[in-house]
């Protein structure tokens, strides 16, 4: 990896890299003279510079690359970015079983700080949403912007820097959590100095992004493109908006929102909402439109729906996260707004789902077949059914059964798991043999095994938490004669304690399928390359044989 | 306060409405503009077969 950059692009490297370390000093220092937790962080930046550090110092002296390398694209970081995205997906997803249990047996916790629910659960959401999605995004979208462009990575040392910088800030989230460290927004925990880092690396990430654009040879920029470039763009104002925050000390974690009362809560889920929109499903939809036509080796069933639906997505989704906040202290009207456009926003999600349903239409063999194809298949019908279901749930009327119960839970494992996940391991199924240059994958069995434990899980998590979510809104909402509540909070819990089980187990099934795929992707990348066939053993063209299977026009 | 408050929600009720419905015209009428056909035929076939190398 590091032979492949110049001796210029490596010394950038050892120069970022020991100014990170300076910086984790002085937080270390800075952090020890008021007894503050920054100073853990500090030393959690200047171990990571340094094990990063590790593998440049090493390959500092190789020989330069040569110069050949420019005429093929840039797919090293792409590689890591997929390895360190199933790393994530594995820990993220361990810790999710983990709390799932916790959530039945509230014993585990073993009386630690540490391991109690409240700190657990962000390192699971960070862990998968951040760390498993956020670098499958980054290594994918490098592929995609790549290959539709014509064009390699503008250069080769911002890609490292976006991939390794981005590892950091989740790094330095998960461990932050599990020792006290939050700025008690959801999916928005960091505090104020992981933010600036992120903001850091984000940008360079957009302006790598635009620079590779800039040079692609391909005149028309294909739709996958439009929305990872939302996804970074919309993310980057997001995140900054939403983390507006004045520090207490800047040798302290501690910061205070620049946003108080309604008007917090309103930022938060304006925040919280387009981070689904926009991290969980436009980037992922920019892979469901570039994987799923390249496996099935058909184009895209309307390439004029994938437009539409872009920008119903971009326009509609900025205005839903209202519907968060359905019967609080938030003007009426406001919540009304967010239920409207909630409920327009299943136009361009259906598109999406049933563009990508239609491409399939007349390879359904295919699909049968393959089960990377297959992966993201179920991927559009589940993304299809969490969309129906979240415009549901936005109404004030059902919302007023379904908030602050399991439902919820239930929904967003719906669209995660069934959709995010699935997509991804779909994804990743097609572009570990591309890159890898192997033929297919060490086992297609294994491929099989997992897609059907990563149903298996996804349907009893989400049936579980269904049957949990409405039994206990209804419980909430059960008055007897004398006007008062029928159940204690408790004959609640007792209610939903099977449930729970199953929902752990659910969660178990999906991680072995997980497990299963980082064997499976490990085994692909370590099998030797197939020997090149000496010149002429190949098979003759047929004449006029046609390249694409069953090529259909875009329309 | 309320002055603020009175506006924005005048704005939204008002302008708030044409302007998400020119945005939406104007992204129906690109997506299906006849001439823009074949150029997005070729762009949903192109990517069908890209993994060779970068173009020079």
């Amino acid at each position: 990896m590091v032979s492949g950059l110049t001796v210029n692009e490596r010394q950038r490297a050892l120069v970022v890299l020991a100014l990170l370390a300076i910086v984790g000093m002085a937080m270390a220092a800075f952090g020890a003279m008021r007894g503050d937790l920054l100073q853990v962080h500090g030393f959690v930046v200047l171990l990571f510079s340094l094990v990063v550090l590790a593998p440049v110092l090493k390959g500092y002296f190789a020989p330069e690359p040569p110069a050949e390398r420019l005429h093929d694209y840039y797919d090293d970081p792409i590689k890591v970015g997929i390895i360190l995205s199933m790393i994530w997906a594995v820990f993220g997803m361990g810790v999710g079983d983990w709390v799932a249990w916790l959530l039945a047996f509230p014993d585990m916790t073993f009386d630690a700080a540490w391991s109690s629910f409240g700190r657990l659960r962000p390192v699971h959401t960070t862990g998968v949403i951040f760390g498993f999605g956020g670098s499958a995004l980054i290594a994918t979208s490098f592929h995609v912007m790549q290959r539709t462009s014509r064009a390699r990575l503008a250069d080769q040392f911002s890609p490292w820097f976006v991939l390794i910088g981005y590892q950091l800030f989740c790094i330095l989230a998960v461990s932050g959590y599990l020792i006290g460290i939050t700025q008690s927004k959801e999916y928005a925990e960091p505090e104020w100095y992981a933010d600036i880092w992120l903001v850091v690396v984000w940008v360079v990430y957009l302006l790598l992004y635009l620079r590779t654009l800039a040079r692609r040879k391909e005149p028309h920029i294909y739709v996958a493109n439009w929305y990872y470039l939302a996804f970074i763009l919309v993310v980057a104002i997001l995140h900054i908006v939403n983390n507006l925050a004045v520090p207490a000390s800047f040798a302290g974690v501690k910061s205070y929102s620049a946003f108080s009362g309604v008007q917090d809560a309103m930022t938060q889920w304006w925040y919280g909402h387009n981070a689904v929109a926009f991290f969980l499903t436009a980037g992922f939809l920019g892979m469901l439109y570039y994987y799923l036509p390249k496996r099935a080796e058909r184009p895209i069933y309307s390439y004029r729906m994938s437009i539409v639906g872009f920008w119903g997505i971009t326009f509609f989704y900025m205005w839903a996260g209202s519907h968060h906040l359905h019967y609080t202290a938030l003007p009426d009207w406001v919540q009304t707004l967010g239920m409207t456009f909630s409920l327009m926003l299943l136009i361009p999600s259906w598109i999406a789902a049933g563009n990508a349903l239609a491409t399939l239409n007349g390879a359904w063999h295919r699909v049968r077949d393959d089960a990377a194809l297959r992966f993201m298949m179920m991927a559009a019908i589940f993304y299809g059914l969490s969309t129906f279901e979240g415009s549901f749930m936005a109404i004030r009327p059902v919302n007023a059964l379904s908030h602050y119960t399991d439902w919820t839970v239930a929904h967003v494992h719906a669209g995660v798991l069934g959709w995010d996940a699935l997509i991804t391991f779909g994804a990743f199924y097609a572009l570990v043999p591309w890159l890898w240059k192997r033929e297919r994958m060490y086992s297609p069995v294994l491929v099989e095994v997992h897609f059907w434990l990563a149903l298996a899980g996804t349907l009893i998590y989400v049936f579980a938490m269904w049957n949990s979510g409405i039994i206990q809104g209804l419980m909430w909402r059960t008055y007897n004669d004398s006007g008062t509540l029928t159940y204690s909070f408790l004959d609640t819990m007792i209610a939903m304690h099977p449930y729970y089980i199953a929902r752990a187990i659910g969660g178990l099934l999906f991680l072995t399928g997980t497990l299963i795929a980082c064997y499976n992707i490990w085994m692909t990348i370590r099998r030797p390359a197939p020997r090149a066939a000496p010149a002429g053993d190949t098979p003759l063209p047929q004449p006029g044989a046609p390249l694409p299977a069953n090529p259909q026009p875009a329309e | 306060m309320d002055i603020q408050h009175h506006m924005l929600v005048a704005f939204a009720k008002s302008y708030g409405l044409f302007y998400l419905l020119a945005m939406a015209a104007a992204a129906l009428i690109y997506a299906c503009w006849p001439a823009n056909r074949a150029r997005f035929d070729k762009a949903a076939r192109d990517i069908i077969d890209d993994e060779d190398k970068p173009w020079r």
